[in-house]
């Protein structure tokens, strides 16, 4: 990313990660979100998590950072999501996953077609007599890549999976939810538990 | 019918104050549902029975000695009303309603309270589990249709959820940001019968953190801008009195002697004579509060969200100053105005922090700023509308004259448009929560049924609805409760034979071209005759003072329809797409 303050009003690639309970129709209430702002989600996953019983959903959106942070915040306030982080391409690591469907003749009678696959490091899943399904795994331009490749060949079926994502800098969720639960308020704290803890009031 | 229970176990429900002594008993989910009401101090429910919600209204008829259900003429009505009740006690107003259309007839009061931070429960009855999604007799997806409009929403289709369920509902519509919360219960789950173990209140859930924690460095820092501020302005909200931050706020202005302007929302927090309240904010407020926003150093803005009818332009909006922002929600820092200071928090707890800090100070020049443009608004528009020399009788008079004969100890509720705004202006306000109306969303029709709330919520106070001609015929069946119930509401109608506010646009921004604004009345007097309701017309300005008396001293509820001028403008006016400096005084 450039330091060219203009950046916050220049539309991007961000991906949002978003921790949640699991709870039937959070989803919809995440997405009306985006659709509510009339943001279209380019890529959308949710999984488990590293923690059990709490979902990850990954969103992809292409938009500005400053709308990003305020969309990330209001996903945040929603009752059943723990915590909402969002970063630019440069600060995660994600893969895309793959499949293509292609006459096994082809493969079979042309060379070209096989070196294809193996620059591209794809896996055949499933090898019949008349199609073959290979699998593969990177960023969106290189499964977009293979797939403009295989085109002349005739690729019978094509199909990619949403964005996952790692971000590369941060720390496990784990620590972050031991304190949101360290946070559960005894009974004597329920009420004013700030003020009537004098200086304590100002730890974070 | 199995069904699993999706409550996350990590939740931890603990006691409150009286822990429940644990018992077992074989009850009904509806039985589970009126015994939480009861456990969480419900009194009053505004409903309106259908089939899918009728166990719970079997189990009620055996509760109605300790549960006071008030039957509406319409669900929007029931909402409006409990959002009145909510707003005017302090409470959490609940709402039953039943499946499909009684579901749908809610949707404008959840979106007008949500957008105003109203807590509601609402629960709304739903077809068997077993007929979800197969378009069944009065089926809805009424959990999917209320999302972006309730702060949570939970669809329950097995009893033994109710209880915790219930309890989620209530803590998080009145904690951290209060907000309307619905619970869908499908019929089985209100006739399935299961072992309840008693009513255990939540207080935390892992994922909602109702209060941001508060942060000691943003708390100093505000205090420096605040200690080296020469022309400090404060904005204060709802927020305030939602906090119950009133007297925190109070202590705030005065030692640091600055003054302060607010949106209509949270208009009442202070007094309306308090000598550091220097009037209404936005859009029609006051000319001084607007003009200055662009003339302080520092901006302090205290639960409030900074609406676009409150800032005009937002790129000519108090650009030389520097923003201190205090709110318990996060969401809304920098939403729509870049804050400098964030101070995340209940302000209950944070002013108190801040007014530590501050030196004691007067701002005698700055204030004195305000009362100049004070004068000036005073002869270009105020003058004329509480005390007109034309025949017409103008809107301001009448809400003048409230304020003489009440002393401004009334709840003024109002309804939307331009009696709104001449209400919100003008009217007297001694004390807090006796300012009720749709400030967010806007909503024609809340007036009448937020007024009868308002009275359930506050019996003892005189409750004044002021509304228009056009919003009062939007939720006119509710006379139907103040008849049944003798709600002794004061109704003012301000009858200017149009929808005023749209034809004031009409004429100053679509050259008079009164598209479909001119609207034919009927004899509300009338209509009000005939729901038992004395009442009277007001066309001369010679009659006027008596008969606010009259409806004043009736024992009951009263209507009193006033003919103000046809063409009457609501002024000092920031047009759209200005900045809050350009406000219009004529």
């Amino acid at each position: 990313m450039t330091n060219d303050p203009n950046d916050n009003f220049m539309k991007q690639e961000f991906t949002i990660t978003v921790y949640t309970e699991n709870q039937v129709g959070l989803l919809n209430r995440i997405a009306i979100m985006f659709s509510r702002r009339k943001i279209n989600i380019d890529s959308l996953n949710t999984s488990p998590s590293e923690i059990p019983g709490i979902h990850r959903f990954n969103i992809v959106v292409d938009e500005t950072e400053e709308v990003v942070r305020k969309v990330a915040r209001q996903i945040e306030k929603q009752v059943d999501v723990l915590k909402v982080y969002f970063s630019t391409n440069e600060e995660i690591i994600w893969q895309e996953m793959a499949l293509f469907k292609v006459p096994t003749d082809e493969i079979a009678e042309k060379v070209k077609v096989e070196r294809l696959l193996r620059e591209h490091g794809a896996r055949a899943v499933v090898i019949r007599k008349d199609y073959t399904v290979f699998e593969t795994t990177g960023h969106r331009e290189e499964t977009d890549g293979l797939m403009k490749a295989l085109e002349p060949y005739g690729l019978i079926e094509f199909v990619r999976s949403a964005r996952v994502a790692i971000i590369k800098g941060s720390h496990s969720f784990h620590e972050r939810l031991r304190e949101f639960e360290a946070l559960e308020p005894s009974e004597e704290t329920a009420e004013n538990e700030f003020l009537n803890e004098g200086e304590k009031v100002f730890s974070m | 019918m199995e069904q699993t229970i999706a409550i996350p176990k990590s939740e931890k429900h603990q006691n409150g104050a009286a822990p429940a002594q644990p018992k077992t008993a074989v009850v009904s989910g509806s039985v589970a549902v009126l015994d939480a009401l009861l456990a969480e101090g419900t009194e009053t429910i505004f409903g309106y029975p259908g089939g899918a919600i009728m166990p719970i209204y079997d189990a009620l008829y055996d509760y109605s000695d300790k549960l006071r259900h008030i039957l509406v003429r319409h669900e929007q009505g029931g909402i409006h009303a409990a959002q009145g009740y909510a707003r005017a006690s302090g409470k959490v107003g609940v709402v039953f309603a039943t499946s499909g259309p009684g579901a749908t007839n809610l949707v404008t009061g959840l979106a007008d309270a949500q957008i105003d931070s109203t807590p509601l429960v609402c629960i709304t009855g739903q077809v068997f589990a077993h007929l979800l999604g197969t378009d069944a007799f009065q089926e809805t997806d009424v959990i999917n249709i209320t999302t972006p409009v309730t702060k949570w929403n939970y669809q329950v289709t097995d009893a033994r959820e109710i209880p915790q369920v219930l309890a989620k509902a209530f803590f998080i519509a009145r904690s951290g940001r209060p907000g309307p919360v619905l619970v869908d219960i499908s019929k089985n789950a209100q006739l399935q019968t299961f072992d309840y173990e008693g009513y255990v209140s939540c207080n935390h859930i892992r994922s909602y953190r109702p209060k941001p924690i508060v942060r000691k460095e943003y708390i100093e820092q505000a205090a420096v801008l605040i200690n080296r501020a020469e022309r400090p302005f404060v904005l204060f909200g709802q927020g305030v009195i939602l906090g119950n931050a009133e007297a925190e706020f109070q202590a705030f202005i005065e030692k640091s002697g600055i003054p302060a302007a607010w949106t209509i929302l949270g208009a009442g927090a202070i007094p309306t004579d308090h000598p550091l309240n220097v009037g209404m904010l936005g859009m029609h407020g006051n000319y001084g509060p607007n003009v200055l926003t662009n003339k302080c150093d520092v901006l302090i803005a205290i639960g409030m969200r900074f609406d676009d009818r409150v800032t005009g332009r937002l790129d000519k909006y108090a650009k030389q100053a520097k923003v201190i922002h205090l709110d318990i929600d996060p969401a809304e820092i920098d939403k729509n105005v870049k804050a400098d200071v964030p101070v995340w928090g209940d302000c209950k707890e944070t002013l108190p922090m801040l007014t530590a800090l501050v030196s004691p100070k007067k701002h005698d020049d700055w204030v004195a700023k305000f009362r100049e443009h004070d004068a000036q608004e005073q002869v270009a528009v105020i003058e004329n509308e509480l005390h007109p020399t034309s025949d017409i009788l103008t809107m301001g008079e009448v809400v003048n004259l409230l304020n003489e004969l009440t002393g401004g100890d009334a709840i003024i509720v109002s309804d939307v448009g331009q009696h709104q705004m001449v209400a919100c202006r003008y009217a007297k306000l001694n004390q807090t929560r006796s300012n009720i109306t749709s400030g967010g969303l806007g909503t024609m029709g809340f007036g009448l049924p937020a007024t009868i709330g308002a009275k359930v919520g506050q019996p003892d106070r005189t409750v004044i609805g002021i509304i228009g001609d056009g919003g009062f015929q939007m939720t006119l069946q509710e006379l139907g409760v103040i008849q049944q119930y003798g709600v002794g509401v004061k109704i003012v109608i301000l009858n200017n034979q149009f929808l005023g506010m749209v034809r004031q646009w009409q004429e100053l921004f679509h050259e008079r071209r009164y598209s479909f604004t001119d609207m034919v009345t009927p004899d509300f007097v009338k209509l009000a005759d005939a729901y038992g309701i004395p009442g009277q017309r007001v066309c001369e300005r010679d009659f006027l003072k008596n008969a606010i008396q009259t409806m004043l001293d009736a024992p009951g509820a009263y209507l009193l329809e006033v003919m103000v001028g046809k063409e009457n403008n609501v002024f000092p006016m920031v047009p759209q797409g200005c900045g809050v400096a350009e406000i219009r005084l004529k």
